[in-house]
């Protein structure tokens, strides 16, 4: 797997190695943060935690639907947007 | 516009993590159509998970191209299951829609989470499980440079480290709660199997430490530091990234809404319950690999196997596999004694520490609570987005409450998706109001 995928996240244009993860992109997103993905029902920052699919905290909208981060692979062009 | 697609197989087995991978290479010859479903991008499961920072050992390779090779051998990933949507059916749900696969027998090859427990700061960002930053980091997450203290118990934390360092972090501090003696006898009994004497060499790491337990994780934002206790003595460490990962729970849910009965696990956990041929309470319902307790891969190709020639009905096969299995068995009980959870880790919440990571409940809310039936009536507790996946564990292992009985939709599912537990001349309609 070698190349790069360009996706959006929040607007802005990210480029990752191709086969990544959304999480990645997160973490690749929003300069030097750790990959926020949610604000959580007190307004806490939430990033990727269990990283497998069971915590939910990287709970995010992709082209509109509600997917994991940690276990959906980048697409070229694929809108990715934190959730409230 | 959705609708909902219909599918029919022999076999279906959930989980394609090794005992899946397994069950389905052991079931083909039988001519069996076989579906695996799964919930990640690739199959492998979480220890032999691809993307672009993995290096697959030459195991998962080798079982990856057998499930191919099977024409009848069916392979779905990002698959969910959603629930029972009929006797001998199952509702799944992958990007595009859904689909009810009605099956003649059923694996379940599960697997196991990693058991998470709430210590302050554990919910900001840059704090993931240890086997969390291992997958996260070979989905392509970029740790270059990056100063990391793996924290928790169990061989896991020497694996995220490699992991980590493989991709250019600096591992500061590995800090294993289990006493130097008992990791000591786990490490010398390592060489009754073969294969598993490389991992000891982690043991030789300078960054190592026993008896060690994570205090507090410090940040505004993020991670900035984390403060460690040994040796009755606090160490603070400045860092960017603090994996924790306290063992592994077995995943039974999909087994409880089955009615498949369960067995005590290490931990105060539950497993679910199988015979030697992995054939769990419910007839036609087999079970291998670390849903029925934990004991890594090759106890779970042993298993997986053993529990398909059953589903097929090769008894003599599935037999002639008992004596591996046996072998295994040793090396998890050998594993469950070394790291047991020492008492004190139940006393890292403080009373401000959530618990409860979906719906922000802290520990000083549950510990009034009578049971988990108080905690989530009263605190929301478990009522969020990971339906007690997370805090049901942690609750159990801090005050010992039974986890809440699973009902469906195991996992959030789509409104349109749920049109498949109606009727199917209903779905239409229920799908027009979308």
């Amino acid at each position: 797997m070698s190349g790069h995928t360009l996706l959006h996240i929040d607007g802005h244009l990210v480029r990752v190695k191709t086969g990544s993860s959304v999480a990645a992109a997160l973490r690749l997103a929003g300069g030097g943060g750790m990959g926020v993905a949610r604000t959580s029902v007190t307004g806490q920052s939430r990033a990727p935690f269990c990283g497998m699919g069971v915590c939910q905290e990287c709970r995010v909208l992709v082209d509109g639907r509600r997917r994991l981060a940690c276990q959906t692979v980048c697409a070229e062009g694929m809108r990715v947007e934190t959730t409230e | 516009m959705n609708r909902i697609a219909t599918d029919r197989c022999d076999v279906l087995v959930v989980g394609a993590g090794p005992a899946g991978m397994a069950a389905a290479v052991a079931a083909a010859p039988s001519g069996a159509s076989i579906v695996v479903i799964d919930d990640n991008p690739a199959p492998g499961g979480q220890i032999w998970r691809d993307g672009p920072g993995a290096a697959l050992p030459p195991a998962a390779r080798k079982w990856r191209e057998a499930l191919a090779a099977h024409a009848n051998i069916r392979v779905r990933s990002g698959t969910r299951i959603v629930a029972i949507s009929a006797p001998g059916e199952l509702l799944l749900e992958d990007a595009d829609g859904a689909t009810r696969m009605a099956w003649r027998k059923l694996v379940l090859c599960t697997g196991a989470r990693e058991l998470l427990l709430p210590f302050p700061g554990w919910t900001l960002p840059g704090v993931t499980g240890a086997g969390g930053l291992q997958a996260l980091v070979k989905a392509g997450m970029p740790v270059d440079g990056e100063r990391i203290v793996i924290a928790g118990s169990g061989p896991l934390l020497l694996a995220a480290a490699a992991t980590a360092r493989a991709a250019g972090a600096k591992v500061l501090r590995i800090a294993e709660q289990a006493s130097f003696a008992s990791v000591a006898r786990f490490g010398a009994s390592l060489a009754r199997w073969p294969g598993k004497a490389a991992q000891a060499v982690g043991l030789a790491d300078g960054g190592y430490r026993t008896s060690s337990r994570i205090v507090s994780v410090h940040g505004v934002a993020q991670v900035e530091s984390v403060r460690l206790l040994q040796g009755g003595k606090e160490t603070d460490i400045a860092c960017d990234r603090v994996a924790c990962g306290f063992g592994l729970t077995p995943n039974t849910q999909l087994g409880q809404l089955l009615g498949c009965a369960l067995t005590p696990a290490g931990n105060g956990a539950q497993a679910l319950s199988v015979d030697a041929r992995q054939a769990t309470s419910v007839p036609g319902i087999y079970a291998p690999g670390e849903c029925t307790g934990f004991c890594g891969s090759e106890h779970a190709l042993a298993q997986g196997s053993i529990a398909a020639h059953a589903a097929v009905g090769n008894e003599r096969a599935a037999k002639a596999l008992e004596g591996e299995r046996a072998r295994w068995n040793a090396f998890a009980a050998q594993l469950h004694r070394s790291f047991a959870l020492a008492e004190d880790i139940r006393r890292m919440p403080q009373a401000d520490t959530l618990v409860c990571r979906c719906e922000d409940v802290p520990f000083s809310a549950l510990a009034a609570c009578s049971g988990w039936t108080d905690a989530k009536l009263h605190r929301r507790c478990g009522m969020g987005a990971c339906q007690g996946r997370v805090c049901g564990d942690a609750a159990q292992f801090l005050f010992g409450w039974t986890p809440p009985a699973p009902r469906p939709p195991l996992s959030p599912v789509r409104i349109a998706t749920l049109a498949g537990l109606v009727e199917p001349d209903m779905a239409d309609p229920v799908d027009a109001r979308q």
